[in-house]
């Protein structure tokens, strides 16, 4: 299988490459990891006129853990770089779970993060993580750069919004104010397939009190489903089983699965309730252990 | 010259623009004139006429397609092959010269780490990369380095006995070395 034919051009600059989407107008499509965008374009899914490959822009390919746990991560860092970060390891288990996890891992070495939340799978994993950081995107456009919650920035399966002419430079996770908890659990056929269900939490604890909070859910939904209320409801608390089991329950009502071959949406509700109370527990017990 | 598809009747009125890319594989500087659409593994397989790189599944999953660019494994069939550009490649050919063997092919051989071989090549150069980042792998480590490779035909076990066999034999290659120095 092949793409259909296209322009390709290897800007060297981020000016340039912005011009050129510009000129390329909607036809135009940015290649970074190319590890969802090559497949697509060789199923005949998409067949952009014009492909804009950012790979040779310097300044991108950065992952910066900030000495106030912010981490920054530009459009060319790979997932490679990710799972093998001791920093990120150290200021956010969540995402520190999430690495390893993503596709396989010869596709690692070429795929990004930032790319996966352009992609906006409702079956992608990275855009799950960065919902529950309450984190945002970077991007550049021939007017300047503007910041967009992940929230905003993933409208649809497969849709962002991004202007035609807009690059995603870099995802941004804010600074926790507080010790960092969570983790991060996918079920998948095998690796590398797409998410039957997968959940991404995010705590913030002080003391024995959660101070934030965020469950964001893939694989079960139209899009990143941000499941709000199950976060909420820990802020103030202690994770008591009963606070546990409350967070799943909210976590599993908001799940929006439909049944397919990945199993029926009773048993993918099923899943997120179980990872839910999985890795609150887990969180609970390694608190304990530390105090 | 890779234009083209061979198999792709060129519209006659069309103008298909080429690009020329220099890139090293196996170590030799090598010069093409690609069309953009070209898959990084045609060019190998039906440019360069290294046919030792599969395309399986040509879906991203199964990895039969599996190189190393820059020393990292890539799956060949989902990079354009002007991504290559200025880049190294590693196929399956240039795990050794021709009238020897890679402990890596060695062990595969020794251990029948193959049945079909259709995998075998991406599954060594996965493999590959394994041992120079970890040259002392535990079997869960070789196990979820090559979890991008699919075997249809071995069930694993044996592809893993491969690469462990393959690892201390050049672990013990290098502790010998270093005794002669």
């Amino acid at each position: 299988m092949y793409p259909s034919r296209f322009r390709y051009e290897a800007p060297r600059t981020i000016d340039e490459a912005i011009q050129l989407l510009h000129e390329g107008g909607a036809e135009a499509k940015v290649l970074a990891g190319g590890q969802s965008l090559v497949p697509l374009m060789k199923l005949r899914f998409a067949a952009p006129e014009l492909l804009v490959d950012i790979n040779n822009l310097p300044g991108l390919d950065h992952l910066d853990v900030a000495a106030d746990g912010g981490i920054r991560v530009g459009a060319l860092c790979r997932h490679r770089d990710l799972e093998r970060s001791l920093d990120v390891a150290q200021a956010q288990p969540v995402m520190a779970a999430a690495a390893p996890l993503i596709a396989d891992p010869v596709v690692r070495t070429r795929g990004t993060l930032v790319g996966s939340l352009c992609h906006a799978d409702p079956q992608g994993d990275w855009a799950a993580v960065v919902t529950a950081l309450g984190g945002h995107v970077v991007a550049q456009g021939p007017g300047g750069r503007r910041d967009i919650a992940i929230t905003d920035f993933v409208t649809g399966p497969f849709q962002n919004v991004l202007a035609y002419d807009e690059v995603a430079v870099e995802a941004v996770l804010p600074p926790p104010r507080a010790r960092v908890a969570g983790g991060f659990l996918k079920l998948e056929r095998r690796v590398g397939d797409f998410a039957t269900a997968g959940t991404a939490v995010a705590l913030e604890i002080d003391g024995d009190r959660v101070v934030r909070a965020g469950i964001a859910l893939t694989g079960v939904g139209s899009r990143t489903v941000d499941a709000r209320a199950a976060a909420d409801s820990l802020v103030g608390q202690g994770l008591t089983g009963e606070a546990i089991m409350r967070a799943a329950d909210l976590a599993a009502e908001a799940a929006q699965p439909t049944s397919d071959h990945r199993g029926s949406a009773a048993y993918k509700r099923h899943v997120i309730h179980t990872f839910v109370t999985r890795i609150l527990t887990r969180v609970s017990q390694t608190s304990e252990a530390a105090a | 010259m890779t234009s083209l598809y061979e198999e792709i009747p060129q519209a006659a009125a069309e103008d298909v623009p080429v690009r020329r890319i220099t890139v090293s594989v196996n170590g030799q500087r090598r010069t093409a004139d690609v069309e953009p659409r070209l898959l990084l593994a045609h060019l190998l397989r039906q440019g360069f006429k290294l046919t030792g790189t599969h395309t399986g599944c040509d879906t991203t999953n199964c990895g039969a397609c599996t190189v190393l660019v820059d020393g990292l494994p890539a799956k060949s069939c989902t990079m354009l092959a002007v991504q290559a550009d200025g880049h190294e490649v590693t196929t399956v050919e240039g795990l050794a010269g021709p009238s020897e063997l890679h402990p890596l092919q060695e062990g595969f051989k020794d251990e029948h780490g193959l049945q079909c071989g259709f995998c075998t090549p991406g599954m060594m150069l996965a493999a590959k990369a394994l041992l120079e980042e970890n040259p002392d792998p535990t079997e869960d480590e070789v196990r979820f380095a090559l979890s991008g490779n699919l075997c249809r035909c071995t069930g694993y076990q044996n592809i893993v006995k491969s690469v462990l066999w393959a690892a201390q034999k050049m672990n013990t290659a290098k502790t010998q070395g270093g005794e002669s120095e």
